[in-house]
């Protein structure tokens, strides 16, 4: 039995906001890295050199990298064994406005109609019950340009082969808005909200995980696009395509597709006594 | 082809510029995103009097990060969302240069007045440290991202002129060449 406190968890989120706004993760650092060693278009060069540049710089100065400092998108993995005795949404919300403060982060939230500011913190939290006595937590703060560039269809079981098309076409439109070199997270399968949580947890694999056949031909198709960074034109569009799957209705078969800038936020840390 | 330009930029230096030219500005830019051309647009059809200068003007598509009088994070925001209200803009003010991410389709527009300047998205902190001095803040009602602020900004750049004002454009070129490589993958 781990007790947890409700003070670990809004400086635990502050933390995470303060490192995923402020520290691009190491292995997209060096993804982009060796983009620009293999890019060879020159204005493609400039946008991987000033991108590298901005993580340096935000890294120093510890502030945000980009303006829009996004939505903060959590995970968080609640063992069963873990004693929580305050309301865990209010303490996650109380980090977000600590961090909002502190960092500080853009206020994003409006309401969706009248478009006039929300008083709340934006924020998005997915719990899930795991094993374990331990508390974990991830946050992604999710820029607007390339959630607004996503797309979800829902296909006929017979229109397997078309996916990949959707996908390519997806990424096509999005051209520069999404802020290329992108990771397109792919969601098959599931239910119509399942498939999209399934493309948003697939953003959160590591750049220097393995990838399956299937990743492997959308990657190169997509840099084959020729889109380029920042949809200027040159070789890299996409650092990575990651594919979740999901079992489906058998009448179903959802696909969604969420993409990702190169400023790929994320930080993680495990909670316990 | 590398420029180094002063605000407010004249017809001249405009018509100088070529698709995938370098740009590097001094000056004054002016950041306007939706909320702050809708408003625009709406005080300039009723004849209401516009605060700030827009005359040879520079538009900044972006909504900074701001804390107090400083640039804290301003990278530039997705163009293509205020494209429309662009085209009637450029009809109504004399601006020469918009910058921002993502292209916005209006060559037509831009055609032999204006060019549409490309700043690495996401990179606001390079945008930040290229501003040296908040000179003005307008329209503070409609909150920090979308009211307008005049600043005054150092070797901003490199900003890629993605639209010229001849009417070449290359997001267009690349998603062209795009469409092309897709018809092959099919």
């Amino acid at each position: 039995m781990s007790k947890i406190t409700r003070k670990q968890v809004v400086n635990a989120v502050l933390q995470l906001l303060r490192q995923a706004e402020t520290e691009l993760p190491e292995d997209v650092l060096s993804a982009l890295k060796s983009a620009l060693e293999t890019e060879s278009n020159q204005i493609a060069r400039t946008q991987l050199s000033q991108m590298m540049e901005n993580a340096e710089l935000a890294k120093k100065h510890g502030t945000p990298m980009c303006q829009d400092t996004g939505t903060p998108v959590f995970f968080v993995e609640v063992g069963y064994d873990a004693e929580i005795d305050f309301d865990l949404m209010s303490a996650i919300q109380d980090g977000v406005a600590k961090a909002t403060k502190e960092i500080p982060l853009r206020h994003n939230a409006v309401h969706p109609i009248t478009r006039e500011s929300s008083e709340n913190e934006l924020m998005d939290v997915n719990l899930s019950l795991v094993k374990g006595d331990k508390v974990k937590i991830t946050v992604a703060p999710k820029g607007s340009g390339s959630e607004n560039m996503s797309a979800l269809r829902m296909f006929n079981p017979s229109e397997i082969k078309h996916i990949k098309h959707f996908i390519l076409e997806t990424v096509k439109n999005a051209g520069g808005k999404s802020c290329p070199p992108i990771i397109v997270g792919v969601g098959i399968g599931g239910t119509f909200d399942g498939a999209a949580k399934l493309a948003k947890k697939a953003l959160l694999r590591r750049l220097d995980k393995p990838k399956d056949e299937f990743e492997l031909e959308l990657l190169d198709s997509i840099n084959s696009l020729g889109l380029g960074p920042m949809g200027l034109g040159g070789n890299t569009t996409a650092m990575a395509v990651n594919v979740e799957y999901g079992s489906c209705h058998t009448a179903s078969l959802p696909v969604a597709v969420n993409m990702q800038c190169w400023a790929a936020r994320r930080a993680s840390i495990t909670l316990e006594d | 082809m590398e420029h180094r330009l002063t605000t407010p930029l004249s017809e001249n230096d405009v018509i100088k510029l070529i698709a995938g030219d370098v740009v590097y500005l001094n000056g004054i830019i002016i950041t306007a995103r939706d909320k702050a051309h809708d408003r625009l647009l709406q005080w300039s059809r009723e004849g209401k009097k516009i605060p700030f200068d827009l005359e040879g003007a520079t538009i900044y598509h972006c909504g900074p990060l701001m804390r107090k009088k400083t640039a804290l994070a301003a990278g530039p925001t997705t163009s293509a969302r205020m494209s429309k209200m662009t085209t009637e803009l450029l009809k109504r003010f004399d601006i020469r240069a918009i910058i921002g991410k993502g292209g916005m389709n209006i060559t037509e527009a831009l055609r032999d007045k204006c060019v549409y300047l490309a700043y690495t998205g996401g990179c606001g902190s390079t945008a930040a440290k290229q501003i040296k001095r908040v000179v003005g803040n307008y329209w503070a009602d409609l909150g920090m991202a979308e009211s307008v602020w005049v600043l005054e900004v150092e070797n901003f750049g490199p900003l890629i002129v993605a639209t010229d004002a001849h009417n070449n454009d290359l997001f267009d070129k690349v998603q062209k060449k795009a469409d092309q490589q897709m018809k092959k993958l099919k």
